[in-house]
């Protein structure tokens, strides 16, 4: 029997860019196909050729045994395809998306009972049937755009990014969902650039730039990686500085922070994982060296070739800040919106040199914190302060000691590298030599010469990334606010963010982090959990796993961490009611 | 299943997305908005602030002579709704008033005007000057500067002599007061609801492309046809509505005239929103953003509707290039029609030569929507 997605050497290019090349795979019933690769490697792409909505230049997909192009309307009857945007139509109610979906699909009115049922259930979205859609959380309306793709039981489910944007609680109900479908014999393609989502598909497509670089169990790939990947456990010191000299160890790989750990990975020679022990012993004094379970992240970095060195040349450029009290600090912060309280009572205070995450389901109130400690929204009571600034009185000098980069939306699209260089150093207040000299300077660091006349909107992903970052430094603020910087990003670009951040903080400024991104977390010192607009939880990543310490589940991971807190904080909140 | 599953399939698909748009243009206030209250405020401002007759211009009458006829030729242009006259007694006195546009033309009526009058006032000048800088409002001045002096005269003669066999008694059909507001209050509907119509399309295929519900319909089994129409239809109706309101104001608010049947009006402007609408989907189809279909709606059916349709500048007057042009705008059949089923009443081979055209250039816009909706992401 033929698999019920063939893909046939499709090469699809827009302009003179192949945004995919030579792709060849196939996807079976009854498992989920995991498409897995950093923005722009081609995975949205790859999707819409699937439903038709695109033609490859060369090649064919045939699914179910219809060919895309000449079979379109076919092809569309077999499929649920749920866009990246989920497809949903905010003006209309989540039962009357459920209705004009399965009159679209036509499914038979016998049947519609039935299938609403089942999928309200499903869904647990049975409650808010008369909501609007536009109302609905992000969590909320993800899980209505799968119900809208499922209303006619199709044999190819094709889901894209359904994970963006969602807490890790959303994302791990709607992992459950797609488990039940793949029973039923669907297959599933689930396209993302969380790795540790990969892990989990039964096979992966992981692409990269437009070629598929693994295509099998991510098992397979991870098991090159055996014996190779290391704990650095109980390091004396700084975990940051033990990162940065194992990354400038001759045959370490890869680096990255996981609480207060370091953990590596080292490279092979000819007579297998090289030893690295002594070495990385003296990187890290004091810590034991612990083996662990590989990752497929791991073996993905190994494949690309491993990460770049540790140092950081942008903070080579920065002055050490002087240390002292608090740089951001949030007293009693509340913030009402009506009668509902968006963030009430948050407190905590972060000194020079850390980084602080503030991690919680989408709706939380993290946002909302955050964005009245960047001045951008005024607290209902209590008060923010930036580099001992009040952010009622004083917002404009707060500002003026604040960065600020969001990996959406800060860069100008339609100027160029060099014009958001000056455009961003003028509002900060740089002027004359001292701006050409720091635009300089970032042009260096951040290898950006060849890019200067290119509009930024036209950028490389990691490109974008390095612009961003140079943008909101330029004036060496004092305290550093990151709105999930580097969500999608490829893992080595992650890799050389967080080594810029890292050499940041040990010159003595403070982060601050909003993220959904488990990885990104683990970077932080410390991280407050909020949850219905309170803190429900404050310590480092640590801390916050020991919490969810069980016999069941020995060593949690943070997202396990994330997922036991705020769920006891709901049992509880339920005990009290 | 049954062998008419496909047809019903078909029928319900197309029902689901007719009753989709509905509800949206139910609880979309842009659609109300656009549907309801832009006529209304156009009409208001048009009906009310625009007219084209020239009441009370403002001359200068420069009486040089003191003759008992040049007083009564004066005493004339005083007395002409026409006119506010301003006199001197030297044309040089009002020559500065004319340069700093206080006054739009000077009357000169000259030192031997009493003589002339007195020998034969068949051959009696008087001096007509105009600022030919505003030349409708000169041609204006000239006109009824002739009209008040011929006047004067016929009634000069009958005075003195009954020797002038005829007199002229003038009648003006279809619109005997000759108000302007009659024939622009038509006029204006067809502005409005070219701009309406094209406006209230040009935003919603443009919405769904910014709001990535596009992309879900495309990946679902509908046809573009299906797709268009279930767009076209829910906003002729609204579109309907529209002009529906802007004839009870024209009749109840302005008393224009309604002299032809209201199923001619409703044949007509049915007519007129195929290509209004159409045009509209076809600029959001290829767009696919709100803010630059909003903009190449006014751009491309409010602007040539307005100048180009025979509405504010003759048609016959201007190059011929421009001439051929008009001959694609649809605003340029409606005109004629909506004036006529106001004004004259319902003269069939009128409407149905426009009906035709319109129809047609609706025809093309809805083909080439169709071209460009192809169920395709490129």
């Amino acid at each position: 029997m033929t698999s019920p997605i063939e893909i046939l050497n499709v090469t699809k290019r827009f302009g003179g860019h192949a945004a995919l090349s030579d792709i060849s795979a196939t996807a079976d019933g009854g498992l989920v196909t995991g498409l897995v690769g950093p923005d722009g490697a081609g995975k949205t792409t790859l999707i819409r050729l699937m439903t038709g909505l695109l033609a490859p230049n060369e090649g064919a997909i045939r699914l179910m045994g219809f060919d895309t192009q000449t079979n379109g309307p076919d092809v569309q009857n077999e499929i649920g395809y749920m866009p990246q945007r989920f497809g949903l139509y905010e003006d209309l109610t989540v039962q009357e998306n459920l209705n004009l979906y399965a009159d679209l699909r036509g499914l038979p009115q016998p049947e519609r009972a039935a299938t609403f049922d089942r999928l309200l259930e499903f869904t647990a979205l049975r409650p808010f049937t008369t909501r609007f859609a536009g109302k609905l959380s992000g969590g909320m309306k993800q899980k209505l755009g799968l119900a809208c793709a499922l209303i006619r039981t199709p044999r190819v489910l094709l889901l894209d990014e359904p994970s963006v944007g969602v807490d890790p609680i959303s994302r791990r109900e709607l992992w459950r969902m797609v488990q039940d479908l793949k029973d039923e014999g669907i297959a599933v393609i689930w396209s993302t650039a969380y790795l540790d989502e990969a892990e989990r598909c039964d096979r992966v497509l992981l692409l990269n730039e437009g070629k598929l670089i693994f295509n099998g169990a991510p098992g397979d790939l991870t098991s090159r990686m055996k014996d190779r990947v290391f704990q650095l456990r109980g390091i004396k010191g700084d975990r940051r500085a033990a990162l940065t000299a194992c990354l400038e160890t001759e045959g370490v790989i890869d680096g990255v922070i996981q609480g207060d750990t370091v953990r590596v990975v080292v490279g092979v020679d000819k007579n297998g994982p090289k030893d690295l022990h002594s070495e990385l012993r003296k990187a890290a004094p004091g810590a034991d060296i612990v083996a662990v379970e590989p990752r497929f992240e791991d073996a993905f970095i190994d494949t690309l070739g491993g990460s770049h060195g540790g140092r950081s040349a942008l903070a080579a450029g920065v002055a050490e800040k002087k240390r002292g009290g608090p740089v951001i600090e949030a007293r009693g912060l509340t913030k009402t919106f009506g009668d509902f309280t968006a963030a009430k009572d948050i407190t905590f205070a972060i000194p020079p040199g850390e980084i602080f995450g503030l991690l919680g389901p989408n709706g939380a109130g993290k946002s909302t914190t955050f964005k009245m400690l960047c001045g951008l929204l005024k607290p209902t009571r209590g008060e923010g302060r930036v580099a001992g600034f009040d952010l009622r009185r004083a917002a404009a000098d707060a500002r003026n000691r604040l960065g600020y980069m969001a990996q959406k939306f800060s860069l100008y699209g339609d100027l160029s590298v060099r014009q958001n260089l000056d455009f961003f150093a003028s509002v900060y207040g740089l002027g004359g030599a001292i701006k050409r000299g720091k635009i300089d300077s970032m042009i260096e660091t951040f290898d950006l010469s060849a890019y200067l006349n290119t509009n930024a909107k036209l950028l490389p992903l990691g490109f974008k990334q390095r612009l961003a970052l140079a943008c909101a430094v330029m004036h060496e603020p004092d305290a550093l606010f990151l709105d999930e910087p580097t969500s999608g990003v490829d893992p080595i670009t992650r890799r050389e963010f967080w080594g810029h951040i890292n050499g940041l903080v040990a010159k003595g400024v403070a982060i601050l982090v909003t993220t959904h991104f488990m990885d990104e977390a683990e970077y932080c010192d410390r991280i407050a959990l909020i949850y219905r607009g309170e803190t429900i939880a404050l310590g480092s990543p640590d801390d916050l796993k020991a919490k969810a310490v069980s016999s069941e589940n020995p060593e949690p991971s943070l997202e396990d961490a994330f997922i036991h807190l705020v769920e006891a904080s709901e049992a509880s909140e339920e005990a009290a009611a | 299943m049954s062998g008419n599953a496909p047809s019903t399939g078909r029928a319900r698909r197309f029902l689901a997305l007719l009753c989709k748009e509905s509800i949206q243009i139910l609880r979309d206030p842009s659609s109300i908005l656009i549907a309801f209250v832009l006529p209304i405020i156009l009409l208001f401002l048009f009906g009310y602030g625009v007219s084209l007759d020239a009441n009370h211009v403002r001359i200068g009458v420069a009486v040089e002579a003191s003759s008992e006829p040049s007083q009564s030729l004066a005493a004339s242009f005083r007395a002409s709704p026409f006119f506010d006259v301003t006199e001197a007694r030297d044309r040089r006195a009002l020559v500065p008033l004319l340069i700093a546009g206080k006054i739009r033309g000077i009357v000169v009526i000259p030192a031997s005007f009493g003589e002339d009058a007195a020998r034969n006032v068949r051959t009696t000048a008087i001096q007509v000057i105009t600022d030919g800088s505003e030349p409708n409002t000169a041609k204006f001045v000239e006109n009824y500067a002739q009209g008040v002096w011929s006047n004067w005269a016929a009634g000069g003669q009958s005075a003195a002599s009954m020797t002038q066999p005829v007199s002229l008694e003038p009648r003006y059909w279809f619109n005997p007061e000759l108000a302007s507001r009659y024939y622009l209050v038509p006029g204006v509907i067809a502005i409005v609801m070219a701009l309406v119509g094209t406006l209230l399309t040009a935003l919603v295929v443009a919405r769904e492309w910014e709001r990535g519900t596009m992309e879900a319909m495309m990946a679902t089994p509908i046809s573009v046809a299906e797709l268009i129409l279930g767009k076209l239809i829910p906003y002729f109706v609204l579109g309907l509505g529209a002009m529906a309101l802007c004839t009870a104001i024209a009749i109840f608010v302005f008393g224009v005239p309604f002299r032809g049947s209201f199923l001619a009006l409703l044949l007509i402007s049915a007519a007129f929103l195929l290509p209004a609408l159409g045009q509209g989907l076809l600029i959001s189809a290829a767009t696919k953003n709100q803010f630059v279909a909003s903009q190449a709606a006014l751009l491309s059916g409010f602007l040539p509707a307005f100048l180009l349709s025979g509405f504010i500048y003759e048609i016959g007057s201007m190059p011929t290039i421009i001439q051929y042009i008009t001959y694609i705008i649809p605003a340029r059949y409606l005109i004629p029609s909506l004036q006529t089923v106001f004004l004259a009443g319902d003269i069939w081979p009128l409407f149905l030569t426009d009906i035709a055209a319109m129809l047609g250039i609706g025809a093309v816009f809805v083909f080439l929507t169709a071209r460009t909706t192809r169920k395709s992401l490129e």
